[in-house]
């Protein structure tokens, strides 16, 4: 097995993408940075063609309320031939929650996306069928951000004063 | 020799060459060893379920062996696993196609109560929406207490009256739901 | 009404018929949906809607501790709940950086091992229904309910088990639970190669099975799929082997592959890997015997909750219960990746951590929801009963799916 080292890879991604890859970090050995929503998709048709990173483990987002761009969408990759997988951050700013799709370089990526979109409404241009997933059709907030609350708002029978709140 | 017993039967006049009782409890007596179960499984009770279907529990001893899956032959509605507020339509749907008499069993906490799923995707129990018979607690239940909870949808199906159906009461049950 | 009544306007002279396959149907295992289009039995198109168990797990768990989120993964894949816990819990101790004694890793291994002979059995068993043979299904849903007896004598829990804990397991195996095992490991061979025996040629089952739903590597890869599935298609990716977690380094055993990812190759693959399985569990025992027997959890108060008894009479257990229970205890804000190869495939935790009690993010990789999404693109072109028998060989858990 032809494994292939953090500090490799990096230099190869920074050496085509300088000042692209930002944020560098290794968190329990998996390859962390972050870049910014232009170079996305070619960052990651780099590391599919000519880094056999073939599969997409995963996509999600995350939210946080407090940054400037608070969206934040995750890519995991994996190398299934050179065992390293790479994790990659777009932070995306609220005024314009846009970010290329990623489904014209794996098919996998379609319900991937659809799922991050039902909860965080991050759109994904160019995604074939960019519908909510999981949640009910007529749903208007998307619910994994920070501010909307766990527990369905309209119940009644569920008083305050019972939870000690 | 064989353990299979015979049910006993019910209570009535006996002489010789006649036996006497009422419709209701003959009809009673029938229907609950004869009840078709349509298995509304959505998730964990569902694979308990198949537990309880399976040689090991085996539902069938109580008469169950026939699975209705179309509601319209169905008398017993068993919920097993969580229900979402967008399968709720699905649920109601299913159950408004059920003949009378129907028995609903709600199976496991999620279809009792929401369970440990107090979120905004997840209806809090399924008698938000429809009328419920038997409750069983567990999450999941054991299939013994799927059995048990069956056995008491037994019980109900024996002592109820014939004209239980037409009574103002249970009109007024089905106008609370907004079922007609 | 939502789209789940959706039944699309055809041209009245379009030949094409519509049909909505769910969301409770017999033979869709689960709750999801999906409208086809039917020239005849053939499939022309097909949209699948997904979402009638969402119950929020993610954002349940960023409001629930650590060691509270172990029921919530429970109830993700309910047909291997064990491997869920553990690769939480694996989760967990690789952010803190927990060392794992090896006696503790080997009770993990033969318990995840027993999970997937599980899930294996249902899958397995239940493409033996849906072709037709209702036998093997009762034959190994027997052993199915012995494994659960395992899982009973360990953790008092059938299916939904919450087995262990972060740091460990809660107690000790006793001698029961290991003479159960045993039995287990003695007992089910036989039945095995009886039900592999009833299906393997088969002709009925193999004329129902074999050519159906044929997958390449590359579109596997392509739709990220992962598990036995990808193996039957000819991957030999196995997390187990690529990335070892829990000691199974120490383990011989092999990754079964297919060669053209048909609904049989599916089959072969899952049963093979029953087999090892039971390889991996014989060998967990010998490895076990070797090990100091007390050990059942790693040494660190401060994340492994102490027992009752302790707590009640001992200052420093009372104090580290308190630390752990309100979440005052100092976790790396960082965040972490781990995946496990569950029953389904490669079932990942990506858990961002802010030094807070509750996870700041926690987003669960399902394979069930990453491999089911092909499974409309390719029906197209095939008869409906070839598509029946496709879903239940690609074991879609409703729970794991919907989240």
């Amino acid at each position: 097995m032809g494994k292939i080292s953090n500090e490799e890879l990096l230099l190869k991604l920074t050496s085509k993408f300088d000042g692209h890859i930002n944020l560098v970090s290794e968190p329990y050995g998996l390859l962390t940075f972050e870049t910014e929503r232009e170079q996305i998709i070619e960052v990651l048709s780099f590391l599919k063609t000519d880094l056999q990173f073939i599969h997409l483990t995963d996509i999600t987002g995350i939210h946080y309320p407090d940054q400037e761009k608070p969206f934040g969408v995750i890519y995991h990759v994996h190398s299934l031939v050179n065992g390293v997988r790479v994790r990659i951050k777009v932070f995306l700013a609220s005024a314009d929650v846009h970010i290329p799709t990623a489904t014209t370089l794996w098919d996998g990526a379609n319900w991937m996306e659809r799922e991050t979109y039902d909860f965080f409404g991050i759109v994904f241009d160019g995604h074939p069928d960019l519908r909510r997933i999981l949640n009910v059709d007529d749903m208007t907030v998307f619910p994994m951000r920070r501010e909307y609350p766990l527990e369905d708002p309209n119940r009644i029978d569920k008083k305050d004063y019972f939870f000690g709140r | 020799m064989s353990d299979i017993k015979i049910v006993e039967a019910p209570p009535g006049i006996e002489g010789s060459g006649f036996f006497a009782t009422s419709i209701d409890k003959a009809v009673g007596m029938a229907r609950s060893y004869s009840l078709w179960p349509l298995p509304f499984a959505t998730s964990c009770c569902g694979i308990e379920f198949m537990a309880t279907m399976g040689s090991h529990y085996d539902l069938s001893r109580f008469g169950a062996e026939r699975l209705s899956f179309s509601p319209r032959q169905a008398d017993l509605l068993m919920v097993m696993g969580t229900i979402a507020k967008k399968m709720a339509p699905v649920l109601r749907q299913v159950y408004l196609q059920m003949a009378e008499p129907r028995w609903v069993m709600a199976v496991g906490a999620c279809a009792s109560s929401g369970g440990i799923f107090d979120t905004y995707s997840v209806l809090q129990g399924i008698d938000e929406i429809i009328p419920v018979d038997v409750y069983v607690p567990g999450c999941p239940p054991r299939p013994e207490a799927i059995i048990d909870g069956f056995m008491n949808i037994q019980k109900l199906v024996q002592t109820e009256s014939g004209r239980r159906r037409d009574s103002p009461q249970y009109q007024e049950l089905l106008a609370k739901y907004g079922i007609q | 009404m939502q789209n789940h009544l959706l039944i699309t306007d055809n041209d009245p002279q379009s030949e094409l018929s519509t049909l909505n396959l769910g969301p409770t149907h017999p033979a869709t295992h689960g709750v999801f949906q999906n409208v086809l289009q039917l020239d005849g039995e053939r499939i022309v198109s097909g949209v699948s809607t997904i979402g009638y168990i969402h119950r929020a797990f993610e954002k349940i768990a960023e409001h629930r501790p650590f060691y509270q989120i172990t029921p919530l993964t429970d109830r993700l894949n309910y047909c291997s709940a064990p491997i869920n816990n553990m690769g939480w819990h694996m989760t967990v101790e690789k952010l803190l950086g927990i060392e794992m004694p090896k006696r503790v890793d080997y009770m993990r291994v033969i318990i995840m091992e027993l999970a997937r002979i599980t899930d294996h059995i249902i899958c397995n068993g239940v493409l033996g229904v849906d072709t037709g043979a209702f036998t093997g299904f009762l034959y190994m849903m027997q052993h199915r309910e012995n494994v659960y007896e395992i899982y009973e004598e360990i953790c008092g829990s059938r299916l939904t088990t919450n087995i262990g804990r972060i740091g460990g397991f809660e107690r000790n195996f006793n001698d029961i639970a290991f003479a159960k095992i045993k039995k287990f490991i003695k007992d089910f061979p036989p039945v095995l190669r009886e039900f592999e025996a009833l299906f393997n040629r088969n002709r009925i089952f193999v004329d129902r099975t074999k050519d159906v739903a044929p997958v390449t590597a590359e579109t596997a890869l392509s739709y990220s799929w992962s598990g036995p599935i990808l193996r039957a298609a000819g991957v030999d990716y196995d997390v187990r082997a690529q990335e070892p977690y829990s000691s199974y380094q120490d383990f011989e055993f092999e990754v079964p592959v297919g060669t053209n990812g048909d609904v049989y190759n599916r089959f072969l693959v899952r049963n093979e890997e029953m087999w090892q399985s039971l390889r991996i569990i014989e060998q967990a025992l010998a490895k076990i015997d070797k090990e100091p027997s007390h050990i059942f959890h790693a040494d660190v108060p401060a994340f492994y909750l102490p027992p009752k008894e302790e707590v009640y009479n001992n200052m420093e257990a009372l104090i580290y219960h308190f630390k752990i229970v309100m979440g005052e205890i100092d976790t790396p804000k960082t965040e972490v990746y781990h995946a496990v190869e569950g029953a389904n495939g490669e079932l990942g935790f990506y858990l961002v951590n802010d030094g807070g009690r509750s996870p700041y993010r926690l987003h669960f990789r399902r394979p069930s929801f990453i491999n089911y999404q092909m499974y409309a693109p390719m029906s197209r072109g095939m008869v409906l009963s070839d598509a029946i028998i496709n879903m239940s060989s690609l074991n879609v858990i409703a729970g794991e799916l919907d989240a």
